[in-house]
């Protein structure tokens, strides 16, 4: 026994292997389930252990799967688009244009209060605030700026985007920050000094500098917009559907084997486009 | 009466909220001349080069270059160009680009670009290494394109930060060799920020001192060493005693005072430490008035006659070697 422990090679896997039993139980053993019972039947009252393809090519087959794909990567597109723009910009406020690290610290918390309440909540309070007889309508409507109230604001892809937006935010601040926090300041004044502009420092040394964070970022704001179905469900007042909702139904309806190969074809989409980022950049740097 | 290209500080100052930084100082540099400002951390050297680069703006006062006040122009407008103590090079940028960083921006076109940084490369021999990365250089390779990337916006004024500080001894030795060639090769003026005296000692045509946010003493090499004029300068150049006589204060290099009968001295003395330092040997002597004198000795006269520590000795030196200096 105590040579066995003396061994390098047995030590090792040892030491290894918490980590490996955990990733094990609660991340490869769940997602292999999730692929077996994408291979299931189903009836309308049971569903049984198989190998059949049926799912797949009954997902495949239906053209709802290809708009509500659709749907789900518009929202990804553009809730990407504005946090990377809104984000970006806080992140560029903080980390170059509060000088004192206590204002930056203070301001970085500042933009996780949001975060004290559920994600739910915060969508929630959208709603009075959007609503048809809600703060906005009501206030534009005594301003003078429009008759009636606007129906758009609320149930339709722009609350559904804004509360993403509002949600994803900081997920995109948060590594731009980071590495906008290591860039070396007499880089700045080194371009300046070569007679860079303001918006030639930013394209020639920021933006490219900062890149990694920028992936990081779209990786969380990308597969979280993937991933989600509630929020879709609540801002868009079940009118509009994303994968995740199309997965949570056949939860509810109890048709598993479908849902799960929803769901392998939703994994699979998002790991790819996650390999399509890292290969635009190498983000190892950061982590 | 400035002349050509000379560059002239006119009372600059720069303060920081309450704190002063640099006090009103004025300086003349010489065109063509290699300027070492030397001090000890925290005397407002940096802040000089920094403002005379851009960086920083004067509080009051002006920077006037080739005859024309440059205080408030942008760095890349002056004719000034700076080398950044980390050297700053950008990482994402091959050593080609970050050479010709300053004509892309400008809107020069690639090919061009390349064929001018290529130039500069030769000039600190650094062509083999253009397509790197700065991460793949050593320290003294960064700071040799640091150097070319400063030197390709043909800069009147090139302004080093503690260009050296970064490096190994060994490197150093030869950098700074290599950055006196270049500036004879160039004929620009240097004027190079550092806390080392032998570093100034070895580059400056000029050296100027700062302690406290002003100019203690400027002037040649040899006349800052040889001739200081305030304590401060006497004991931050190094190889100076300080000696407090009935006339005054005096600073006398170490190696002009002499040991002699006790009949004979100037000064008595008791020996406190001797130690060998090969060519020569250096006697630490406690003298009256409890002042501390350094005497450097040759090592055969000393070895001819050898003193034990705790020995009474007089010393003595030559009228000429003693400069009165003011605390």
């Amino acid at each position: 026994m105590r040579n066995l422990l003396k061994n390098r090679n047995v030590s090792g896997w040892m030491l290894a292997s918490p980590l490996a039993v955990v990733l094990v139980c609660f991340l490869v053993l769940p997602i292999a389930m999730i692929i077996v019972v994408s291979f299931w039947g189903a009836t309308e009252f049971s569903i049984y252990p198989a190998f059949l393809f049926d799912n797949y090519a009954f997902l495949f087959g239906s053209p709802v799967t290809y708009s509500v794909f659709f749907n789900t990567f518009k929202y990804a597109v553009i809730t990407w688009g504005f946090t990377l723009v809104i984000g970006f910009t806080v992140a560029y406020f903080l980390a170059f244009h509060v000088r004192s690290l206590t204002w930056q610290i203070a301001l970085f918390l500042l933009c996780t209060i949001p975060f004290w309440t559920s994600n739910i909540i915060r969508m929630i309070s959208w709603i009075p605030f959007l609503g048809r007889n809600g703060l906005a309508n009501s206030t534009l409507i005594s301003w003078g700026v429009i008759d009636e109230p606007l129906e758009w604001l609320l149930f339709s892809d722009f609350s559904v985007i804004l509360a993403f937006v509002h949600l994803y935010t900081l997920f995109m601040v948060v590594p731009i920050f980071n590495t906008m926090m290591r860039i070396d300041r007499s880089l700045i004044e080194a371009a300046y000094d070569n007679g860079a502009s303001g918006l030639q420092t930013l394209t020639n040394v920021i933006i490219p500098l900062t890149k990694p964070g920028i992936m990081i970022g779209s990786i969380f704001v990308v597969t979280l917009v993937m991933g989600d179905f509630i929020t879709v469900r609540f801002m868009s007042g079940s009118q509009s559907a994303n994968v995740g909702r199309l997965i949570s139904n056949d939860i509810a309806l109890l048709q598993y084997p479908s849902a799960a190969a929803t769901a392998v074809v939703l994994l699979s989409t998002v790991l790819l486009i996650i390999a399509v980022l890292l290969r635009f950049v190498d983000i190892r740097k950061e982590l | 009466m400035t002349t050509g290209q000379d560059l002239e500080l006119v009372s600059l100052t720069k303060r920081y909220g309450e704190t002063v930084a640099v006090d009103k100082i004025d300086h003349h540099f010489r065109a063509g001349s290699y300027a070492c400002l030397l001090g000890p951390s925290g005397c407002g050297k940096s802040t000089t080069l920094r403002m005379i680069a851009g960086h920083e703006d004067p509080t009051e006062g002006s920077i006037v270059l080739g005859g024309s006040d440059v205080s408030w122009l942008p760095p890349a407008k002056r004719g000034t160009a700076m080398m950044f103590q980390s050297y700053a090079l950008f990482p994402h940028l091959s050593v080609s680009d970050n050479v010709s960083f300053s004509l892309k921006m400008k809107g020069v076109e690639a090919a061009t670009r390349r064929k001018a940084a290529g130039e500069m490369l030769e000039l600190v021999h650094m062509t083999d290494f253009a397509d790197r990365l700065p991460d793949q250089l050593s320290g003294g390779q960064q700071q040799r394109v640091a150097l070319a990337r400063a030197l390709i916006t043909n800069p009147q004024v090139l302004l080093l930060d503690e260009p050296l500080s970064a490096l190994d001894p060994f490197l150093r030795i030869r950098m700074r060799s290599e950055l006196k060639r270049l500036q004879q090769e160039l004929g620009i003026t240097f004027i190079h920020v550092t806390h080392s005296q032998d570093e100034a000692l070895a580059l400056a045509d000029e050296i100027v001192v700062m302690n406290n946010s002003i100019i203690e003493q400027a002037g040649s090499a040899r006349e800052v060493f040889n001739a200081p004029k305030t304590e401060f300068v006497a004991r931050f150049m190094g190889g100076h005693n300080v000696i407090a006589l009935p006339h005054g204060h005096f600073a006398i290099r170490n190696d002009q005072v002499r040991l002699t009968e006790m009949g004979e001295s100037r000064i008595a003395g008791k020996i406190t430490g001797v130690e060998y330092q090969g060519a020569h040997v250096l006697l630490n002597v406690l003298a009256v008035g409890d002042q501390e004198i350094t005497a450097i000795v040759p090592e055969e006269i000393f070895f001819d006659n050898p003193i034990p520590p705790d020995t009474d000795v007089g010393l003595t030196w030559d009228d000429h070697a003693l400069h009165p200096v003011t605390a």
